[in-house]
């Protein structure tokens, strides 16, 4: 029984962001604070030959300068990856590089000083596409230093099991092409940093991170400080989705004017300077071939992709591993091999938005389990069902399942949404309006297995203090970006120590005062700082038991923590409240407190790029899109959405519904209309007007279903919510125009004038699709070849 | 050059010395610290600053604070009578109809509008008053639940 | 944030202030009404105007008068505009273009003058100031060429607004007050086929009334694409509307497209293949086969240009459909 765990609690720090009171970076200012504006690059790619910056330093009101020179360190997330600088030194890589920065007393003098410094380029031809950038006879946009080779940033080839042997098993194998285009996070808050340096040399950065950990080593490494005198503290943030995880400029930027001035100094981009920043979803070009025996079961699976990585490393390495590691762990692939690679490009990097590198794939993979379920007259979610991976194994490539509910899942949204006796049996009244159903499923990680930078130590730590007056503190270095992290440790312990939520202050995501959690992204906050938590609160409890327990002259074993009293189990009438239980153990042990750690199960596999997908454990998603096509006008409306998601146990029904409804948001955005567009090097629409989002008149009815595996790796069983659920929406809405007008669409997003120009092609009786015709020719390498673990899917030899 | 304004905001009378050019969100956020009120574009394209004018929705970002010299404003800073939150404020924190929290202001307040027309609006009305604002968290379902529970609580008081 | 340039603020109680103050800054200043328009436009640097002369003062420019016709005062709002009982009865695809612009908090502040006047726009001209100086300016500010033509000599930006077809198409004139006196134009007078000098009216003329004719049983509808259900300009509108003599014939036929051209573009052939005729399903089609030749758009907005020519045939057919059922 729990008493908080489990119930739709309000979150601690909603309370403060009803009433305005929620203070984002921008919404700070300190006394004598100066404001700050970034000069950024208007070429693609070029050489910088000179700055010159005299005529905005004498602009009266301007306090301060500065250029790639002040800042020349390079650095970036991935530490095989710091191949970036705060200010642009020799060139220029991408429209929105930064090259200067001025400090003014006002944001008007720090604008007007911008369009006085003067910068000479010296233009390199730019390389905007993918084939550009497979050109080398077209510049290299970084050293070798930084690439596997050219403009090729990163190259990887994986095979598992035999695949030829899968395929030559197979009685039917189907090729395509698919094309996901990349879109970017459009958090409405727009990054902010707030820097101040004191005169005994400490700097405080206040910032919209979603990773104050990693902020700190860049801040410690570009600026050449100590780590021990800079204290970064994430603000309220709003809203993240990946888009403020990756150290940026403009912090870097905002510490050093405040080094230099001595003075407080904030940066608060614009939105098309976020449009800069992007570090979006990746644009992937991919090429499945997967081959199945008559009854759909697959035999093997051969993935290709390509992602367009923009102009610097960011989380790229990364992003290319996971745009091939969770294609298996959903249904059982004995065969499968994977080659990725990630280019360079003139235009803003990409990096890690919700779902991480694994949205892309999902597409591709279930289409074509679509378009063989229907090649083969098999039912799409009866077909899926009979070859989803098992509780407690391993998948081919190495990963382990440890629950998987995702059977449950096709059920529920099978069910509800009479899926097996609408699809392709949905009719509406009006001629021109089609109507089809679609399903897909999906999976994601609870939390990365390895962290950023190699080490041994936790990645996640809880401090808990119990006060006399009964309050509980818990510290940790986790940030809140809207999901709710922060609540969860308050509830986690209040149920521990069965007292009410509004007794527990939680104090998050600052260095100085925080003990290091990695940050929010991969879903990892709920599993990690939840045991984490939990494992501070456990030796703590101990201790007041114990002393509670010869107070009462009971067994420890028998007293439990509940509703603000310590209580005998086998007699309620030997009781202690909760403070006099407190003073008793505080009295024997001491000042109260506890520390706890996370670190994630040692499971990466025998190969390099093995720490790739691993997880404690995986959450698992299905989805059923209604749609209706308008076939004259080519516009698709989503009817109605039925998600059903596994994320573990739901340590807070609301909370988790609120990841569903808002990642099922994302994935119709991105299924229908989100995309970063370029005209030559330079965006195409850099505003929230042009850049296209749902608004509340576009979004579907959403039916959710919440599907409660008790997960062992996971706090009170819980696993993620915050991505998953995002994964089956853009292919599901594909499969369901599919099923609507019998066209295919391969690649996002699914405009009006592409359902028109696939109904054209079918109409002329030419192959009724839109999608990429073809794949580069790409100097793949040889693949590595890794043996599957035991207990992986095995393929069973029929043939021959 | 700078003028004297005369601005009442959530009832409060204040005299200021600013220049025309500044917009209602910049002497919310920078002159009265009422930061409350959030930008997301500072182009009238996403709803974030949306603060009441005589009871009506309008966007800070693009007013100007000389223009509304007699007018009422009401920011989110107005909404709570005293420390009795309004029944929005209450069902979008117990409804987690606020997930980051960025459009929450903006969105309370269109919905405000709404609710002081009428207190038991259908899902149409609620998306049609609440279509000028984004929000990139919620996918918007929460968000008219909560407004559909202040709607009936809005009523009861009545 | 984004910021205004700085201007000196004027706040005329009349018409006949606001004619003489903007003649006193000799093309330095600008009216100003809701400013939805103005102000994203002037934080961008499309204009950095010396001062403002802010309409919303004047008294004399709110309301909606019902007389011979009814008549708007420019400085009504839209949500004025598309709540008015009048208007959503006799006038209906005003009242329902009004409706569909923007957002519910815009339609408070735009009015409808503005809306008429709303400047011609181009996804290479509705950019940050920085932006454009990446791609090089264009000709409608600051620049020499047209990025989406560069062989042409015009500038092809979109008249993006969703009242003037409907004004138009329903005979509507315009009343303007300059320092030379005042006039009254046929609505579709106040649009010129030009990107830049998109109206047919001299700088220092305000608008002061759109003026509709008695609606006599005209029935009209407007329907608008775009890409989102909220906050989008239209890539296409289609204003129609038609009158119909006693014995069913189509007396009067104007329909009228948005969106896809620097002005409201008029669809004489349709209009004349309609009128004297009964509206059937083949008339319909023959119609609005003639209606989507007028429309030149190019790839300048969202969208596929290919896409949104097609799209005026389906949308010009939907109106007509819509006016035989109502
Ligand atoms: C995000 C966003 C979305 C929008 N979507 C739409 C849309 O879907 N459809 C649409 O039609 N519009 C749209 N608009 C534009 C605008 O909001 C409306 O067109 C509005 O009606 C403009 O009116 P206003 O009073 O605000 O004009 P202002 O901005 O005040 O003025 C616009 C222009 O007209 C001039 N002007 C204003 N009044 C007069 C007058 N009486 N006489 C002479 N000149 C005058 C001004 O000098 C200025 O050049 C949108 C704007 C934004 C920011
Ligand atoms: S049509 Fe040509 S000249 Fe006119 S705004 Fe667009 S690019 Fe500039
Ligand atoms: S800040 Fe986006 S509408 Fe005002
Ligand atoms: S709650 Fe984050 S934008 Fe709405």
């Amino acid at each position: 029984m729990t008493h908080v765990i489990g119930t739709p609690l309000a979150k601690i720090d909603s309370w403060d962001k009803v009433i305005g009171a929620a203070k984002y970076a921008d919404d700070m200012s300190l006394p004598r604070m100066l404001h700050a504006r970034i000069l950024r690059s208007t070429i693609p790619h070029a050489r910088i030959v000179n700055i010159d910056t005299l005529d905005a330093e004498e602009l009266p009101g301007v306090v301060a300068v500065i250029t790639g020179r002040d800042v020349p360190i390079e650095y970036g997330i991935l530490p095989s990856s710091q191949d970036e600088q705060a200010l642009c030194v020799d060139k220029v890589r991408f429209v929105g590089d930064a090259v200067a920065a001025v400090a003014a007393l006002d944001p008007e003098t720090a604008e007007r000083a911008l369009q006085l410094i003067h910068v000479e380029y010296e233009p390199l031809t730019p390389v905007v596409t993918m084939n550009e950038a497979l050109d080398e006879t077209r510049d290299a946009i970084h050293s070798s230093a930084h690439a596997d080779h050219h403009n090729i940033h990163k190259m990887v080839a994986l095979e598992f099991g035999d695949l030829d042997a899968g395929f030559a098993e197979a009685d039917y194998i189907l090729e395509e092409n698919y094309f996901y285009q990349g879109n970017t996070h459009l958090a409405l808050e727009n990054h902010s940093a707030l820097a101040s340096f004191s005169p005994d040399g400490h700097l405080t950065l206040w910032s919209s991170t979603q990773t104050p950990h990693y902020v700190h080593r860049a801040l410690a490494k570009t600026l050449e400080l100590p780590a021990s005198r800079i204290r970064v503290v994430a603000a309220a943030i709003g809203g993240g989705f990946g888009g403020k995880t990756d150290p940026f400029s403009h912090e870097i930027v905002a510490c050093k004017l405040a080094m230099l001035t001595g003075r407080p100094v904030k940066i608060t981009l614009t939105r098309q300077e976020v449009f800069y920043c992007h570090r979006g979803r990746h644009p992937v070009l991919m090429w499945v071939k997967m081959g199945v025996r008559n009854d759909g079961e697959p035999t093997a699976l051969h993935f290709r992709t390509m992602l367009d990585g923009g102009a610097y490393g960011s989380y790229g390495v990364a992003s290319t591993y996971y745009t091939g590691a969770l294609q298996t762990v959903t249904y059982k692939i004995p065969a499968y091999k994977f080659e990725g690679m990630r280019v360079f490009t003139n235009k803003p990097p990409c990096g890690p938005k919700r779902g991480h590198g694994t949205p892309q794939p999902r597409f591709a993979l279930e289409i074509h389990l679509d378009k063989i379920a229907r090649h083969l007259g098999l039912d799409p979610a009866e077909y899926r069902k009979r070859f989803i991976v098992d509780d407690k194994t391993k998948t081919v490539n190495h990963l382990t399942i440890t629950t998987c509910g995702l059977r449950e899942c096709i059920d529920k949204v099978v069910d509800a949404s009479d899926f097996h006796n609408r699809i392709s049996n949905l009719q509406s009244p009006i001629s021109s309006l089609k109507t089809g159903l679609g399903l897909a499923c999906g999976s994601y990680l609870s939390g990365a297995g390895l962290p950023i930078y190699w080490n041994q130590m936790p990645h996640s730590g809880v401090i808990v203090k119990v006060d006399r007056g009964g309050g509980v503190a818990v510290f940790c270095g986790s940030t809140d970006i809207g999901q709710g992290s922060t609540s969860l440790l308050a509830y986690i312990a209040a149920e521990e120590f069965g007292i009410d939520v509004r007794d527990v202050r939680v104090i998050t995501a600052d260095t100085d005062l925080t003990p290091v959690d990695l940050g929010s992204y991969s879903s990892r906050v709920t599993v990690m700082t939840g045991n984490a938590c939990i494992s501070a609160i456990r030796p703590l409890k101990q201790k007041i038991l114990d002393t509670a327990a010869e107070k009462l002259l009971v067994p420890a074993e028998s007293l439990s923590f509940r509703d603000g009293e310590i209580i005998c189990e086998d007699d309620d009438a030997r009781r202690l409240k909760w403070t006099d239980a407190i003073a008793l153990a505080e009295a024997k042990h001491g000042t109260l407190s506890g520390t706890g750690s996370y670190k994630p199960p040692k499971r990466a596999g025998p190969y390099k790029g093995s720490g790739v997908g691993v997880s404690p454990s995986y959450s698992y998603a299905a989805c059923v899109a209604q749609v209706s096509v308008d076939t004259e006008t080519g516009q698709v409306r989503v009817e109605k959405i039925w998600l059903a998601h596994d994320g573990g146990r739901a340590l807070n029904p609301l909370l988790v519904e609120g990841q569903v409804e808002g990642s099922v948001y994302m994935g119709v955005g991105e299924a229908l209309m989100e995309e970063m567009t370029y005209r030559g090097g330079l965006h195409k629409a850099p505003s929230l007007l042009d850049y296209k989002s749902l608004t509340m008149n576009d979004m579907p009815p959403v039916e959710t279903f919440l599907v409660e595996t008790n997960d062992p790796e996971g706090p009170f069983g819980a696993k993620e919510a915050g991505q998953g659920p995002l994964l089956p929406v853009p292919p599901a809405i594909a499969n369901a125009i599919y099923d609507a007008i019998g066209v295919r669409i391969d690649e996002t997003p699914i405009t009006p004038d592409k359902i028109l120009k696939a109904l054209e092609e079918k109409e002329k009786g030419r192959a009724a699709r839109v999608g990429p015709k073809n794949f580069p020719n790409a100097p793949y390498p040889e693949p590595l070849h890794v043996e599957p673990p035991e207990d992986a899917p095995r393929l069973e030899r029929k043939k021959g | 050059m700078k003028q004297v304004l005369h601005l009442r905001v959530n009832g409060q009378a204040h005299e200021l010395y600013v220049e025309p050019h500044k917009t209602l969100l910049e002497v919310l956020r920078e002159e009265l610290d009422l930061t409350g009120t959030k930008h997301g574009c500072d182009l009238g394209e996403c709803g974030a600053c949306t603060v009441l004018v005589d009871g009506t929705p309008i966007l800070a970002c693009l007013a100007l604070p000389i223009e509304l010299q007699e007018r009422e404003i009401t920011t989110v800073e107005g909404l709570a009578h005293g420390a009795e939150l309004h029944p929005l404020q209450r069902a979008f924190a117990e409804l987690n109809a606020a997930q980051c929290g960025y459009c929450t202001s903006g969105m309370m307040l269109s919905a405000k509008a709404l609710l002081d027309r009428e207190t038991n609006p259908t899902r149409e009305k609620i998306r049609d008053a609440l279509a000028g604002n984004l929000c990139r968290c919620t996918g918007y379902e929460k968000i008219l639940e909560a407004v559909e529970v202040a709607g009936r609580e809005v009523a009861g008081r009545k | 944030m984004l910021r205004l340039p700085p201007f000196e603020y004027h706040a005329p109680r009349s018409i006949e202030q606001a004619v003489n103050l903007y003649a006193q800054f000799g093309g330095a200043a600008m009216f100003a009404a809701g400013g939805t328009d103005l102000y994203p436009n002037m934080k961008r640097r499309q204009f950095t105007p010396q001062a403002l002369i802010g309409l919303n003062g004047i008294d004399e420019l709110r309301g909606i008068v019902q007389d011979n016709g009814i008549t708007i005062r420019a400085g009504t709002t839209l949500s004025q505009v598309a709540s008015h009982p009048i208007l959503q009865s006799q006038y209906s695809a005003l009242a329902t273009a009004a409706n569909l612009v923007s957002t519910p908090q815009l339609r408070a502040m735009g009015t409808l003058g503005g809306n008429l006047c709303l400047d011609t726009r181009c996804n290479y001209y509705n950019q940050e100031f920085s932006w454009r100086q990446a791609l090089g300016f264009c000709m409608k500010k600051d620049g020499e060429i047209c990025m989406v033509a560069p062989g042409s000599s015009r500038c092809w930006a979109v008249s993006s607004t969703d009242c003037a077809p409907v004004v138009v198409a329903l005979d509507g004139r315009v009343r303007l007050v300059g320092p030379r006196g005042e006039r009254v134009i046929a609505a579709s007078d106040l649009y010129r086929d030009d990107g830049i000098l998109y109206l047919g009216k001299e700088r220092d003329e305000l608008v002061t009334e759109i003026l509709l004719p008695p609606a006599d049983g005209t029935k009209s509808v407007y329907l608008k694409l775009r890409r989102r259900d909220s906050f989008d300009f239209p890539i296409l509108g289609v204003a129609a509307a038609l009158r119909f003599a006693s014995n069913g014939e189509i007396a009067n036929a104007r329909i009228v497209l948005g969106g896809v051209g620097s002005r409201p573009l008029e669809c004489v052939e349709s209009a004349r293949l309609l009128m004297g005729q009964k509206l059937t399903r083949e008339l319909i089609g023959a119609a609005a086969e003639a209606a989507w030749k007028p429309a030149r758009p190019l790839d300048n907005t969202d969208s596929t240009h290919s896409y949104r020519k097609k799209m005026t045939r389906v949308y010009v057919a939907r109106a007509l459909e819509a006016l035989s059922e109502k």
